[in-house]
């Protein structure tokens, strides 16, 4: 089915190495404008996780019968299946998020970053492998929209969790923090409107990359010590 | 840039002759701050700290966005506006020369986007206003934001007249009405027609020197003045003349301080002129038309935005070349 490797590897890659949001810039459109508060990312990255687990499974299962020529069609009813029906569970059981995240859900299925695990990745794998991928691909996401959204709602009005309660009901409303106290009224409307995603998003995409050159940088130097080192104990 | 920080001097002092010690306060400010920043993305860049340091543009940066702020905004919101203008505008796109947008603009429509209400909170210049604040007032109002006892913040502030001739028309005021209000001078706003005309004669004096091209401020004032005076010879109820459009707002100050910026303009003098003339434009529009009540700073961020597509098609062909437009009608 698959070991325990494959897991490894599958999830490393799909979270970090090939990070949908801040390495292939895939999904713009929900990122930046979903990301206001740490529960609206959240929200919208899973969804979107749930979605492509379920897609890729699909994709991967009935991988052997579609036709080459056909088959962007055929995953892409797939993929809007999955949506559909979380469209219709996020309305009826979440009905308050369901509101606030609006057109954004079934947009889902315009998302690059599904068709494109579909097709690179679905297509070739198995029905295991293929549903941990785009679980663990939307996974990756929902961290960066999770951090953007929690960045932005910090700076830009003073909280976390807002919103929180529409998640998990009425009385989940104290849970929210005031990290600037509720009366000042503070608010940096740069921040929560849409160039505060972008400018947020430009310094993870570069903080993830200073991370890369740090780790690089360091394995070049534990390679070069390591080598230094044996030639010692040769000569 | 030092003749460029002289040139400003005599519209500085008009500013706080008529707007009290606020004025000297922000410029202050935002000069510590923004120098601050400068040195410490130096430092984070590895580059050498000093000769960048003082080179003196930083300080003509923080300077000019001091003078488009109200003289009485709270401390931190031109300390914010510096350390934004200097590390994101100017050192994040790779430092002086390097940045696309105008830094003073973009500190100012970072500011004014995000705080509206505190960013139009302007006091009234010398004797408008029923009860003035000494320097001490002003002081303790920008640093703790209270007013000594029984005074509020409304009695001694006032509206520009940029944004009270828009608020009033609005409200089907007649503009001859308008203009009859005390806050208004002969030409613009009592108090800022003396400020813009010191812009001026600072302007006058960077032309002087042969520090700025004088086709971009002509052009800008041009454009600017000629749709004001389209609009107000049509409907003169409704519109204002060319002379309070010249002589209110940003327009001296943008004219021969911003939209001269050698960085984020064109680079041909065909390129500058249709570039200064875009944002004399855009500013009417944005004045007359748009929610803000003065247009120059998003105008010229825009057009930042264009120059390097207005440089595209402004080259001149290379001396010794055939002309590309001759060539090209040949095809």
């Amino acid at each position: 089915m698959i070991t325990q490797t494959e897991v490894r590897s599958i999830s490393h890659n799909a979270v970090w190495k090939q990070n949908p949001t801040v390495v292939q810039i895939l999904g713009m459109c929900p990122t930046l404008a979903m990301t206001t508060t740490l529960v609206n990312g959240t929200s919208l990255g899973l969804a979107t996780a749930l979605v492509m687990a379920c897609s890729g499974g699909c994709v991967a299962l009935l991988r052997s019968f579609v036709p080459n020529e056909l088959r962007n069609p055929v995953f892409i009813l797939i993929i809007a299946a999955a949506v559909t029906i979380l469209d219709l569970a996020m309305n009826a059981y979440l009905h308050a998020l369901y509101n606030v995240l609006g057109i954004f859900i079934p947009l889902i299925v315009t998302n690059c970053i599904v068709l494109a695990r579909s097709e690179a990745f679905a297509s070739k794998n198995g029905v295991a492998q293929s549903t941990l991928d785009g679980f663990m691909m939307g996974i990756g996401g929902t961290v960066v929209l999770a951090v953007l959204g929690g960045l932005r709602e910090i700076i830009g009005k003073g909280t976390l969790f807002s919103g929180v309660d529409l998640v998990f009901g009425a009385a989940a409303k104290s849970w929210v923090l005031h990290l600037v106290p509720a009366d000042l009224n503070y608010q940096f409307l740069f921040v929560v409107l849409p160039p505060g995603a972008f400018i947020g998003l430009g310094f993870l995409v570069a903080g993830k990359a200073a991370l890369d050159r740090r780790a690089d940088a360091a394995r070049r130097r534990a390679e070069e010590a390591a080598a230094g080192g044996s030639e010692v104990q040769a000569a | 840039m030092l003749k460029v920080a002289a040139a400003l001097i005599p519209g500085i002092a008009t500013y706080t002759y008529f707007f009290g010690v606020g004025v000297l306060v922000q410029i202050g400010l935002a000069t510590v701050a923004a120098l601050a920043t400068e040195a410490f993305c130096l430092r984070l860049r590895n580059y050498p700290i000093k000769p960048f340091v003082t080179d003196g543009s930083a300080i003509v940066t923080a300077w000019l966005m001091a003078l488009s702020f109200p003289p009485l905004a709270p401390w931190w919101m031109i300390t914010l506006a510096a350390i934004m203008s200097i590390a994101l505008a100017k050192h994040m796109y790779g430092g002086l020369g390097q940045n696309t947008f105008n830094p003073a603009m973009v500190g100012f429509a970072i500011m004014i986007v995000s705080f509206p209400a505190q960013m139009s909170h302007w006091a009234a210049p010398l004797g408008l206003a029923p009860q003035s604040l000494d320097a001490a007032a002003q002081l303790q109002w920008i640093f703790t934001g209270h007013l000594p006892a029984g005074l509020n913040f409304d009695a001694v502030a006032s509206a520009t007249p940029l944004d009270t001739v828009k608020t009033q028309l609005m409200q089907h005021t007649n503009m001859l009405t308008i203009l009859h209000e005390k806050l208004f001078g002969g030409i613009g706003g009592i108090g800022t027609e003396w400020i813009t005309a010191a812009y001026l004669l600072g302007g006058l004096y960077l032309l002087q020197q042969k520090l700025i091209p004088w086709i971009v401020p002509v052009t800008f004032l041009a454009v600017l003045g000629g749709m004001a005076g389209i609009f107000w010879l049509v409907d003169p109820q409704h519109y204002t003349s060319p002379l309070f459009h010249w002589f209110s707002g940003a327009a001296m100050l943008g004219a021969f301080f911003i939209v001269t910026d050698p960085v984020t303009s064109p680079t041909t003098p065909l390129g500058r002129m249709i570039f200064a003339g875009l944002i004399g434009l855009l500013t009417y529009l944005i004045r007359v038309f748009g929610g803000y009540p003065d247009g120059v700073a998003f105008a010229v961020l825009i057009l930042n935005l264009a120059a390097p597509f207005i440089d595209q098609y402004t080259q001149p062909s290379v001396f010794g070349h055939k002309n590309r437009k001759k060539a090209g009608a040949k095809a």
